[in-house]
């Protein structure tokens, strides 16, 4: 196996979908061009030609539309925001078109359609490019939702979406492009509505979603040094979520906290939470802890960056707490920095 | 103006009576019955304005696919002719175009070319886009057609959509069923363009307007925009004046909310009725009275029909509520 980053692990389940399926096309505002969406469309529109590898006009709305008109008429569309703050003008086809109209069919049209949407920080990006809203969408029913963390994730489960012939949201956290890990290099599937335990543990469960499962990664490394056993779980997929791999899991540990990288108040972590209080509340052995930005437009200045966004030291702190632990000093701890690489601009 | 040419052949004329009495008779159905309470879905009824549908469905010869807004009933029957999902749905039954969970906005009969119809306005717009974009890639030679009011040429998805199609050089028909009203909102207080095909123009769509009233224009201008739209690759706005009989939503009329005048609506379309002119065509074709009446009997025994199979027809059970969220692999 050679190693893939998350990027390339899109590039290939696209271009071997691609290869495999003739209907499947790719389209959205800058998704042909040089920046090629962060890397995940490059070499496409050479390999495949400018009819299945296109540039819109910023018409959101009218896209997402002619995605559907695509769908239900025989093509397998793949539709691209390169922030889901401007996908948020798709959303009345998403929401009053795309997601009922196999069920108000009584499943005559089938809607084949991906429509991927990156999300998550630079630096700077302000209250309009650094939203994440899982739980706009998994709200929604008829829509499926998925958030892969790890790059074989990403892989298989977006071919898996490909294939899937109803709408799947996917939600690319831009930090994860550049990670890397080994990844088969022939296509497969991981079905979705399937969680993944990323580390076994037994003190606590941290159900993460997308970054926020590499921030309790770092936290769990630094609380095994102090004899923490912590199990994470990443659902990958939203909607229809894995229940019964997380309530096993609390069940088990009988202590949760959910880690997301979104706004808390009535966000995605509430949904999780209600769910673990409905199914494990005489095995919890602490109430649900939920973290996620503060509940404040996302701020540009760094300072309050830092305060905004949760990350290792906030899943360690969450962790110290519900354990009833001393604070330990971080100092010495090295945590991650995108910006060991990324310069800006956007 | 009137695109309406030498007449068209007697088994045409013949053709678009029928299906234009198929459609008003279903609705005068609907009228008669909706006050039983058996029909629970919002009726946004097409009387009056059928001929626009009845024209372009019938124009295509079935080799379109067909895109509606909630005014969904005369588009639906003139592509499909069928009676029994539409009746069917609008009981609500499993035999239903969408066993009863879409109801009358939402009718769906693909196979047959109506493709969806919508709720919301203009959402409908842009998915005949994708779809003509669909039919070029997989080589189909079907054409995209778009129903939508006046009131759809307010939103700005109906200029990202024209805009689309011309860039795409995607053979749409954008068909406007232009009633001068969205609701009681009369076009001159919600658009500033005198008219709508001058504005749509210079989004790269060839543009045309019929006042005519007259199902055999529609039918000649669509055959003549079609083969223009295929022929030069670029998408038609045919913008086709009509009138609403009815109330917006629902089944009686409206002549007392004031906003516009009986007397005026009597005159300048009523009297023109488009159903009433196809069947006094019929006899400058030397059909007989004898054999319009044979016509129209056979039509309304159809519906009779229908409609009994409908009632006749299963609810769907209550485990159907949570079934087909998602498309199930055959
Ligand atoms: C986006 C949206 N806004 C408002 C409504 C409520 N509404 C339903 S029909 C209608 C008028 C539309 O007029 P027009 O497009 O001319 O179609 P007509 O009803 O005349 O056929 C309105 C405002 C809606 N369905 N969708
Ligand atoms: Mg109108």
């Amino acid at each position: 196996m050679r190693k893939l980053d998350y990027a390339g692990a899109i590039r290939e389940a696209t271009a071997q979908e691609m290869e495999r399926d003739p209907r499947v096309f790719v389209y959205g505002i800058g998704v042909p061009t040089w920046s090629s969406i962060f890397g995940t469309t490059k070499g496409l529109p050479e390999k495949f030609g400018k009819e299945r590898c296109f540039d819109t006009p910023i018409s959101e709305d009218a896209m997402t539309g002619f995605g559907l008109g695509a769908a239900i008429r025989g093509l397998r569309p793949i539709h691209i925001h390169i922030r889901v703050d401007f996908m948020i003008l798709a959303t009345n086809q998403l929401i009053n078109m795309v997601s009922n109209y196999t069920y108000s069919t009584g499943g005559k049209l089938k809607v084949p359609l991906v429509v991927r949407a990156v999300i998550g920080r630079g630096w700077g990006q302000g209250a309009q490019h650094s939203k994440s809203l899982f739980s706009n969408f998994t709200h929604i029913p008829g829509l499926k939702v998925i958030a892969p963390t790890t790059p074989s994730d990403m892989k298989g489960m977006l071919t898996a979406a490909i294939r899937d012939d109803n709408p799947v949201i996917c939600f690319e956290h831009r930090w994860l492009y550049w990670a890397e890990e080994d990844v088969p290099e022939e296509p497969y599937e991981i079905p979705l509505g399937v969680g993944r335990i990323l580390r076994p543990g037994k003190d606590v469960t941290i159900v993460g979603l997308s970054w926020m499962n590499v921030e309790a990664r770092l936290a769990a490394d630094i609380l095994a040094k102090r004899g923490v056993s912590v199990e994470i779980v990443d659902p990958r997929t939203l909607a229809p979520l894995d229940e019964d791999l997380i309530v096993e899991s609390v069940k088990r540990t009988g202590r949760c906290i959910i880690a997301d990288c979104d706004w808390v108040d009535s966000g995605f972590s509430a949904e999780l939470s209600a769910r673990i209080n409905e199914k494990c509340f005489g095995r919890l052995k602490a109430p649900v802890k939920r973290i996620g930005f503060a509940h404040t437009p996302a701020p540009t200045v760094r300072e309050l960056e830092n305060e905004f966004y949760p990350n290792a030291r906030t899943v360690v702190h969450a962790v110290e707490d519900m354990l009833g632990l001393e604070a330990a000093n971080l100092d010495g701890e090295d945590f991650f920095s995108h910006e060991r690489r990324f310069r800006g601009p956007f | 103006m009137s695109f309406a040419r030498e007449p068209l052949p007697k088994a045409t004329a013949i053709q678009l009576f029928k299906s234009l009495y198929l459609a008003r008779r279903s609705e005068e159905y609907i009228v008669k019955h909706y006050p039983e309470n058996l029909m629970r879905t919002p009726m946004h009824m097409s009387m009056g304005q059928e001929f626009v549908c009845v024209g372009v469905c019938s124009a295509l010869e079935g080799k379109a696919d067909v895109f509606a807004s909630y005014r969904s009933h005369a588009a639906f029957l003139a592509q499909t002719h069928d009676t029994d999902r539409f009746f069917s749905e609008l009981y609500g039954r499993t035999s239903g175009t969408g066993e009863g969970k879409g109801g009358s906005m939402h009718l769906a009969a693909p196979d047959q070319g109506h493709i969806l119809s919508s709720g919301v306005v203009a959402t409908q717009i842009p998915v005949a886009v994708g779809a003509a974009f669909a039919n070029r890639q997989l080589g189909t030679g079907r054409t995209a057609v778009v129903f939508f009011g006046d009131g759809a040429c307010d939103a700005g998805v109906f200029w990202e959509s024209v805009n689309v199609a011309s860039l795409f050089k995607l053979p749409v028909l954008f068909v406007c069923e232009d009633n001068g009203y969205a609701v009681d909102t009369p076009r001159e207080a919600r658009q500033v363009s005198k008219s709508l095909s001058d504005a749509v123009k210079p989004f790269g769509a060839d543009t045309y307007d019929d006042d005519s009233g007259d199902v055999e224009s529609v039918y000649s201008l669509a055959k003549e925009a079609a083969a223009k739209a295929h022929r030069d690759r670029r998408p038609a706005f045919l913008n086709i004046k009509c009138c609403r009989y009815l109330e917006h939503v629902g089944i009686g009329t409206d002549w007392n909310w004031g906003y516009r005048d009986q007397a005026t609506v009597e005159r300048e379309w009523i009297a023109r009725d488009a159903l009433k002119t196809q069947r006094a065509r019929l006899a400058s074709h030397r059909v007989g009275e004898s054999a319009i009446a044979a016509m129209e009997d056979e039509i309304d025994k159809a519906i009779q029909a229908s409609v009994k199979r409908a009632s006749q027809a299963p609810i769907p059970a209550p485990d159907r509520l949570q079934a087909g969220v998602f498309h199930e692999k055959a």
